[in-house]
């Protein structure tokens, strides 16, 4: 049974000029144990999928779903319980994510009490323990410090340290890496590999960047327009995707143009966030598109454990 | 090393404050449309004794020589006589300030123990019912005058309920049968130091309606920014992280958030306490408080320039050295505040 189960969830935020679907369909199974990628352009639900796992919505925002469970229980009803205990979450700026007038030593232990009965002192060795095992050389001195006082690495190690004190195995990375130096984001990168190696954890990898997920992922769902159009393991999403805008974002990575040519850019835009979708939500921008694709919803296609959603039949890529 | 530099910095500013306001003290007596001479000389004074004053005041010296004298008088606190008492300005000091002190402090603690919880409340439960009484309570705290509002809780207090003193500031058993000796001026310190609970409750019973009418509006503007600065920082994406962390409400509220705010909170503790040193004028003269207020305001209904010098001095030395406090507390809460 997958740690994290969504089904046909939808998260719709009510505004005065109609309501917002952040995530119109979005399917997910994470299995234990695995760094599961989420990719999207901005805009696609993939941070508001995050939220809602933690219980984290705007208010009056609506949640609904065929199945949205993690390890078994309704994360409608236990999303408030298991942020923090179960569920960790590792933001995109670690600078806005840790309190800046507090230091980190009260951060730590902040965390630490609110999840564990220890002493004080207990505390302290732990939040030494935790930051060492993110990498830091001088948890001591990281302690002592605030947020400003460190690098941007440092401070994504401590948050990283942070979700590690709750106790949570399962960590939802939110753009880990965008607000770092590309050298800096792939030692976070390796560091969480390592984490989740040493400590079975599992992560949820939200990411706009094909990079993150072929360095990091086991496995990725392809996210567009609030849906889910894609999902299986890295090796078949990034060697054959079967979804159209998979294989667009694919061909618009710079490294796939020959040098000197144009790059590849995917015309048009994604649809707006309030608008009802008919069929195929990215047939108005698919190359490939067929007078049934803006009537009828697409198929799903399957090839062994990679899915996705279209009218063409598989192989006709 | 950096909080270091930091203070020295802010202390050199404000010695600068300091001296400024000496020398804007020295030339508005320069062009008062008053002569001291003839004030200093008593009433009807023919003009040799006019003339006499002149010389014992030295106020044919140039102006700079006469700047000099005043800033170095001012320095070392010997502020001269009243030209309307002849009694030594120092000597008056002391037994005023303290009484003001006491009740701008006592009003200013107030003020922030009732304005910055009533804030993060607010803030907490934004749009609620506790919001919007406490919008209305300090939209009315501010607006309501002064001296209206002292009337009213002398009517209830004092009059009504019986259970607070009308006026003054210790009861007259104490004061003229057992006197406290005073060691610091302020009533509740001395009350403490001398052991005698009595005089300590009767001091603080005396305190309470003046304190709360000062309290009004800097409680009202506490309230106000506590509030906002709260709801900006509850949006905050650490605040979120706090709680995705799984930290309790009120631990976020209160530890995670309303150290963020301290800063707009403290700067409401320089400008209500400035409220309290000058809006105490009114409020003792409505409480007969025997304070710098209306010490001042006899002064300068007799144009005694030197006592309205030495309170504004005295005013602006309590006021530069209670910013200074507080930048130094802002540094303390926020270690960001002494990089820039």
């Amino acid at each position: 049974m997958p740690l994290l189960n969504i089904r046909n969830l939808s998260v719709a935020i009510p505004t005065p000029d109609g309501d917002v679907h952040a995530v119109r369909s979005v399917s997910l199974e994470i299995e234990r144990g695995e760094i599961h990628g989420v990719i999207g352009e901005s805009g696609c639900g993939k941070t508001m999928t995050g939220m809602a796992a933690l219980g984290l919505v705007p208010k009056g925002a609506r949640i609904a779903a065929d199945r949205f469970h993690f390890d078994g229980e309704d994360l409608r009803e236990n999303a408030a319980r298991l942020r923090g205990r179960r569920i960790g979450m590792i933001s995109q700026d670690p600078a806005a994510a840790l309190n800046p007038v507090l230091s980190i030593a009260r951060q730590m232990d902040d965390v630490l009490r609110a999840h564990r009965d220890m002493p004080r002192q207990a505390r302290h060795s732990e939040a030494v323990e935790l930051l060492a095992a993110t990498g830091l050389p001088d948890p001591e001195r990281v302690l002592k410090s605030y947020a400003h006082q460190l690098s941007g690495g440092m401070q994504q190690r401590v948050v990283i340290a942070q979700a590690l004190a709750t106790g949570a195995d399962f960590l939802i990375a939110d753009e880990p890496t965008t607000a770092l130096d590309v050298s800096v984001g792939a030692q976070v990168l390796a560091l969480l590999r390592k984490l989740v190696a040493e400590r079975g954890l599992t992560v949820l990898m939200i990411t706009h960047d094909m990079d993150v997920i072929a360095e990091a992922c086991d496995r990725a769902t392809v996210l567009y327009a609030g849906l889910s159009v894609e999902t299986g393991p890295v090796h078949d999403v990034l060697q054959r995707p079967g979804h159209p805008y998979a294989r667009a974002l694919l061909a618009a990575l710079p490294d796939a143009a020959p040098h000197g040519a144009k790059l590849e850019a995917i015309e048009g835009s994604i649809p707006p966030p309030r608008s009802q979708i008919d069929g195929c939500a990215f047939a108005p921008r698919c190359p490939q598109a067929m007078p049934v694709c803006a009537l009828q919803a697409p198929p799903e296609r399957t090839l062994a454990a990679h899915r996705w959603l279209c009218h063409l039949p598989e192989g006709s890529a | 090393m950096e909080l270091t530099r930091y203070i020295l910095r802010r202390m050199v500013l404000s010695a600068f404050v300091v001296l400024g306001v000496t020398f804007l003290v020295f030339i508005v007596a320069q062009v008062v449309p008053s002569d001291p001479a003839a004030l200093y000389a008593g009433p009807r004074p023919t003009a040799e004794q006019i003339e006499k004053a002149r010389q014992e005041l030295n106020l044919d010296a140039p102006l700079i020589q006469r700047f000099a004298g005043f800033a170095k008088a001012m320095g070392t606190g010997d502020f001269g006589v009243s030209y309307k008492s002849r009694r030594l300005i120092a000597e008056d000091l002391r037994a005023y300030l303290p009484a003001t002190l006491e009740l701008a402090v006592f009003s200013t603690g107030l003020a922030l123990l009732i304005g910055i919880p009533l804030g993060v409340l607010a803030a907490a439960r934004q749009g609620k019912w506790p919001d919007r009484l406490g919008s209305f309570g300090s939209i009315a705290a501010v607006a309501m005058p002064t001296f209206f509002l002292a009337m009213i809780l002398q009517l209830v207090f004092a009059q009504w309920l019986g259970i607070l003193p009308l006026s003054g500031r210790l009861s007259r058993e104490i004061s003229v049968t057992a006197p406290l000796s005073m060691m610091t001026g302020f009533n509740l310190i001395d009350a403490l130091l001398a052991g005698r609970l009595d005089a300590f409750g009767d001091a603080l019973k005396h305190l309470i309606l003046p304190a709360l009418t000062l309290a009004s509006y800097p409680a009202g503007v506490a309230m106000r920014l506590t509030r906002s600065a709260m709801i900006e920082i509850l949006e905050r994406r650490h605040v979120t992280a706090a709680r995705a962390l799984g930290l309790s409400e009120p631990r976020i509220l209160f530890g995670h958030a309303l150290p963020n705010a301290m800063g707009p909170a403290l700067t409401v503790i320089g400008l209500s306490f400035a409220y309290a040193l000058t809006g105490a004028v009114l409020v003792e003269i409505i409480f007969a408080w025997p304070g710098l207020g209306r010490y001042v305001s006899e002064a300068i209904l007799a144009k005694d320039f030197p006592v309205i010098a030495a309170v504004t001095m005295v005013v602006t030395i309590c006021y530069v050295v209670m910013n200074l406090l507080i930048d130094i507390a802002q540094a303390l809460v926020d270690p960001r505040v002494a990089l820039s």
